[in-house]
């Protein structure tokens, strides 16, 4: 059984239709990228999943049971955690309170502690006591990643994490991947960039314009599949 | 000299006072951004519980205070979780125009139970007592609680905001409550608690208020005058700025008065007026907005 499995999944912003039946599973372990073009869907899928968009009813199941129905605070608490596009961190805190915020009103513990986040991301002690927001981006971002990883997550959700950061500090994010793989989450990892996507993942599907064009290996696709499927041509 | 010094001492002390009407209207606007028109009438509200409480139980008005204080908060979470929560929204005047109702039918709640008699919270003589400082200046026994009280709970509530979970829900779902929803936190719950917190406020504020002078069921428009007045020139948002602010209208006041009895009132609109056109954003505005 699938960690995580959606059915037949459509989302709508009013009377326009977002996504048209989506499809996916990701299995205990794996990571899986998503990657589409901007405007393809691939937020709104993630904000599906983690109830910030309601609505999924049975279409989206965790752990075999479906969580479509249930509010975002609900959903984190059951092991799904969103890295958001754009990092959404909170102004009024500091570092240090934007990562334990992560784990609000949470018992249950696991590898993730504030210990082994600042271990994960040795920059980001100094900074504990720092508004969050007067960061640099890439620092912003393993606070979002931190902030994530503290609700000890089963499934880890990534929204565009390298989305307007320099090379050399999207290399540092994604150095963590293989540390959180191996604490036990499962990664989906929604990805403009193509190149980094496929190769941290064991499968790969391509959303346009709400729609799934593509699944499967990595290994599997050439270069004109995936830009068919990704730009439709 | 010394008069002026008593003066500006007695000052502080009243500000105590108008702080304590604030700290509840600041803490739901920080928040929630809710203004809420009925504070005034919930003060009165507050007093009249502890009036009827005293009554009830043949105890003192501080006993009473604090059985009251455990109902206010339920008053006050039941209220936001059932009702106000409805009326948040981008849209700013829903909020606006339920409060000012909830202000019309305390008011005329009261009156059909109480009447339109004067009331007070009679403390047992304590607050004809004062402490001697020395060269003719005097302090009030109750003037100087109720400024102990204003600055513990000022204290109190910075210390929720800053050091307790609860506060680190009530900033972040302040600062962006779709992703504070993402971490866990329940924004009506978290809103009702801020609620609760604030009527706890209130009843503190309605001991004082109603020991102090007499009160009737339609005087709570007045008082919010001055917890506006109060916030606005601390700052929005900003608890201690809301303290500075109670006690520079508790200043401006007992000066005004000073130099001329019939200008009291007029002294603390015209400083708040002054503060408004060089500090629109208040003296101590949250450096995040
Ligand atoms: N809040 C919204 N209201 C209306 N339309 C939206 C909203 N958010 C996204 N959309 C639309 O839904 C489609 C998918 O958007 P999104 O999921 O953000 O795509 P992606 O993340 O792949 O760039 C786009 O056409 C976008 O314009
Ligand atoms: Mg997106």
């Amino acid at each position: 059984m699938a960690l995580l499995e959606t059915h037949d999944l459509v989302a709508f912003y009013g009377d326009f239709q977002a996504l048209y039946g989506i499809d996916t599973y990701v299995d205990e372990g794996e990571t899986v990228a998503i990657i589409g073009a901007n405007g393809a869907g691939k937020s709104t899928f993630l904000h599906n999943i983690t109830g910030l968009h309601a609505g999924a009813g049975e279409a989206v199941q965790f752990d075999g049971r479906p969580v479509g129905h249930l509010p975002a605070a609900e959903i984190v608490k059951l092991g799904i955690a969103l890295v958001p596009e754009g990092r959404r961190l909170f102004p009024s805190l500091s570092v240090e309170e934007n990562l334990l915020i992560g784990a609000y009103g949470q018992k249950k513990t696991g590898h993730w502690t504030l210990e082994t986040i600042f271990e994960l991301f040795p920059v980001l002690r100094q900074l504990r006591r720092s508004p969050a927001t007067s960061l640099s981006g890439g620092q912003q971002q393993m606070v979002a990643f931190g902030r994530a990883l503290i609700s000890n997550p089963r499934l880890l959700l990534c929204d565009e994490v390298s989305l307007g950061l320099a090379p050399t500090v999207i290399k540092d994010i994604y150095e963590a991947l293989p540390v959180i793989k191996e604490s036990g989450a499962s990664i989906m990892l929604v990805e403009q960039d193509v190149q980094r996507a496929l190769g941290v993942a064991d499968r790969v599907y391509c959303f346009m314009e709400g729609r799934v064009t593509l699944s499967g290996h990595p290994s599997e696709f050439d270069h004109a599949t995936i830009r068919s499927a990704y730009f439709g041509t | 000299m010394l008069s002026w010094i008593d003066a500006i001492l007695q000052g502080v002390l009243l500000g105590g006072l108008y702080a304590l009407f604030a700290a509840g209207l600041s803490l739901m606007f920080g928040i929630m951004r809710l203004v809420n028109l009925a504070h005034g009438d919930l003060i009165v509200f507050a007093a009249f519980i502890i009036l009827v409480i005293a009554d009830l139980l043949g105890a003192n008005i501080f006993v009473a205070t604090a059985v009251t204080l455990p109902i206010m908060f339920a008053v006050g979470f039941v209220l936001q979780r059932y009702l106000l929560n409805r009326t948040l929204g981008k849209d700013i005047l829903p909020p606006l125009l339920v409060t000012f109702g909830i202000s019309i039918v305390i008011q005329n709640g009261l009156l059909e139970t109480f009447s339109a008699d004067n009331q007070r919270l009679q403390a047992f003589g304590i607050e004809t007592q004062s402490w001697s400082l020395g060269g003719g200046i005097a302090v009030g026994v109750m003037p100087t609680l109720t400024f102990a009280s204003a600055v513990i709970a000022i204290l109190a509530l910075n210390w929720i905001m800053y050091r307790t979970e609860l506060g680190r829900g009530f900033r972040a779902t302040s600062d962006d409550p779709s992703t504070a929803q993402l971490m866990g936190i329940d924004n009506h719950k978290v809103f009702a608690a801020a609620t609760g917190i604030a009527f706890v406020v209130i009843t503190l504020s309605a001991l004082y208020f109603g020991n102090r002078a007499q009160f009737d069921p339609t005087i709570g428009s007045f008082r919010l005058l001055y917890a506006f007045e109060a916030v606005i020139i601390g700052g929005l948002g900003s608890l201690w700025g809301t303290l500075a602010g109670g006690i520079i209208l508790g200043v401006a006041q007992t000066i005004g008065a000073k130099i001329n009895p019939e200008w009291q009132i007029l002294a603390g609109h015209v400083v708040f007026l002054v503060v408004l056109v060089v500090r629109p954003r208040g003296l101590f505005p949250r450096a995040v907005d």
